[in-house]
């Protein structure tokens, strides 16, 4: 199918587009890269009068550094992500989590701003920057605001961005020489999330110094998994060591119950990946 | 309508579209490239796939207005003078296809394979086929083919 018939605007800088943002009202919607909202557009799930791009903003696009944090355009893409040096070094847990996002062709397209906005449960990106502590910069017509990423998914598909606003830039406090690791379990090629656990330890010698740990599909936000961090700071990297801690992994979630699996499976899932993914972060 | 400047294989077109057309229908219904087919519904097929400045993408999941300015490749434009690109003649002799339906996508992501990577492990061109599906061959002589055209050292673009 294809979508309903809309008006375009391809706007070059954010004041221009909050300022189509603002006049199209509640039937203006924004395009990034498009790999979730041109399905919705092609099933007619959503019919906007407006489409705002934001595709040739340059200044949208990009990494850079900013003291102790990189910073992510909202219109960088997975693959230039994925490309990035700064990424690997200071925020390896964004590589391994974005690189089992779905196929190339999408990550070739596909935005790290699109995917935090639109904020699927089953999404790889949210977890990742959650666990990071990451930060998220919103712009509206009263200036720019920075949420915490806790404060930030509040609810299925639904975030802090309000009508009218824009995410332009993610915040990322800089994790230099931590390990990393993202377990996603699917059963077939291409799949989004049943489960998956975003790992990430500073080791000190064999001792995981500390350990930060987001589940994805684990609710219908990314969550935390607290009980776990805290039972891993100090800890030895041994299996026993981290499978004990792993245990408590879905302690406080409510994972949906759905095909691929009920919610007791989830919670088993969680405890199971986060294991493998604290044991491979610690290069174990 | 929405005029955008488009060059595909290698020939500028400038075209009235209405915004809602998709990149695939763009090229298969205004340019008559019907090379590049549709085989899904959800953008999971990756039977549409084309480049976009170089890069692999789902033409069904793109908007014409969004290639104004730039430049796409399509199955039909990968050929040379001498005949067949080097992954099309690994796919035939490799016996790649059989219905042929996802061919021209398995082929442009092939090709896309080797531009990152112009020798990848047989682990490494599963994965960059993750995008497409074949429902005949079972996978095993596509990957061959783009293994031996990457053995060959003349993959890429
Ligand atoms: C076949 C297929 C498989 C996929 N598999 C996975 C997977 O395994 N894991 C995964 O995580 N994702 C997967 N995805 C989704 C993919 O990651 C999307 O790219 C991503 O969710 C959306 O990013 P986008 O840049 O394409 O955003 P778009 O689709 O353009 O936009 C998404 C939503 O966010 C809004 N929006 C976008 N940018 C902004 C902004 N800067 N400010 C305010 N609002 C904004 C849009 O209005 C829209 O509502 C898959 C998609 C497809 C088609
Ligand atoms: S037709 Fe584009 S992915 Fe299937
Ligand atoms: S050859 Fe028939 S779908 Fe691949």
């Amino acid at each position: 199918m294809i979508p309903a018939a809309f008006e375009y605007v391809a706007p070059t800088t954010v004041a221009d587009a909050l300022a189509a943002l603002a006049e199209g009202g509640d039937e203006a919607k924004v395009l990034a890269g498009g790999q979730s909202l041109l399905p919705i557009l092609r099933m007619r799930l959503n019919a906007p009068e407006t489409v705002v791009d934001l595709g040739r903003i340059e200044a949208l696009r990009g990494i850079r550094e900013d003291g102790d944090a990189l910073v992510i355009g909202a219109m960088t893409t997975y693959a230039d992500l994925l490309a990035s040096d700064l990424v690997r070094e200071h925020a390896a847990l964004v590589h391994a989590a974005i690189a089992e996002v779905a196929d190339p062709q999408i990550r070739h397209r596909g935005t790290i701003g699109g995917a935090l906005v639109h904020a699927d449960p089953a999404g790889d990106v949210g977890a990742p920057v959650l666990a990071l502590d990451g930060e998220l910069v919103i712009t509206g017509a009263d200036g720019e605001r920075t949420v915490a990423a806790a404060d930030f998914f509040e609810d299925l598909f639904t975030t802090a961005v309000g009508d009218g606003e824009l995410l332009t830039a993610v915040r990322i406090p800089k994790h230099t020489g931590w390990g990393a690791a993202y377990e996603k379990f699917v059963r077939v090629a291409h799949q989004w999330s049943i489960v998956a656990v975003a790992a990430t330890v500073r080791m000190d010698g064999d001792t995981i110094a500390e350990a930060k740990i987001g589940l994805t599909n684990m609710g219908s936000t990314p969550l935390r998994a607290k009980a776990v961090e805290s039972a891993l700071a100090g800890s030895a990297a041994t299996a026993t060591a981290v499978g004990a801690a792993a245990a408590s992994a879905a302690e406080g979630t409510t994972p949906p119950s759905d095909l691929n699996g009920d919610a007791d499976y989830r919670r088993h899932l969680a405890t199971v990946l986060t294991r493998r993914a604290v044991l491979a972060a610690a290069g174990r | 309508m929405t005029r955008i400047t488009v060059t595909v294989d290698g020939q500028r077109f400038v075209d009235d579209v209405e915004p809602r057309t998709l990149l695939v229908s763009y090229l298969r219904e205004n340019l008559g490239k019907v090379g590049t087919v549709v085989g899904c519904d959800t953008s999971n097929c990756g039977a549409c796939t084309v480049h976009l400045d170089g890069r692999s993408v789902k033409s069904c999941n793109v908007l014409a207005v969004q290639a104004d300015g730039h430049e796409v490749t399509t199955i039909e434009g990968i050929s040379t003078a001498g005949g067949l690109h080097p992954m099309q003649q690994a796919f035939h002799e490799c016996h790649a296809l059989q219905c042929g339906y996802c061919t021209p996508g398995m082929i442009m992501q092939a090709i896309d394979i080797l531009t990152d990577n112009p020798d990848p492990s047989e682990e490494e061109i599963r994965a960059g086929l993750e995008g497409n599906l074949c429902r005949c061959t079972g996978y095993h002589n596509i990957v061959k083919a783009v293994a031996q055209c990457a053995a060959a050292g003349k993959g890429g673009e």
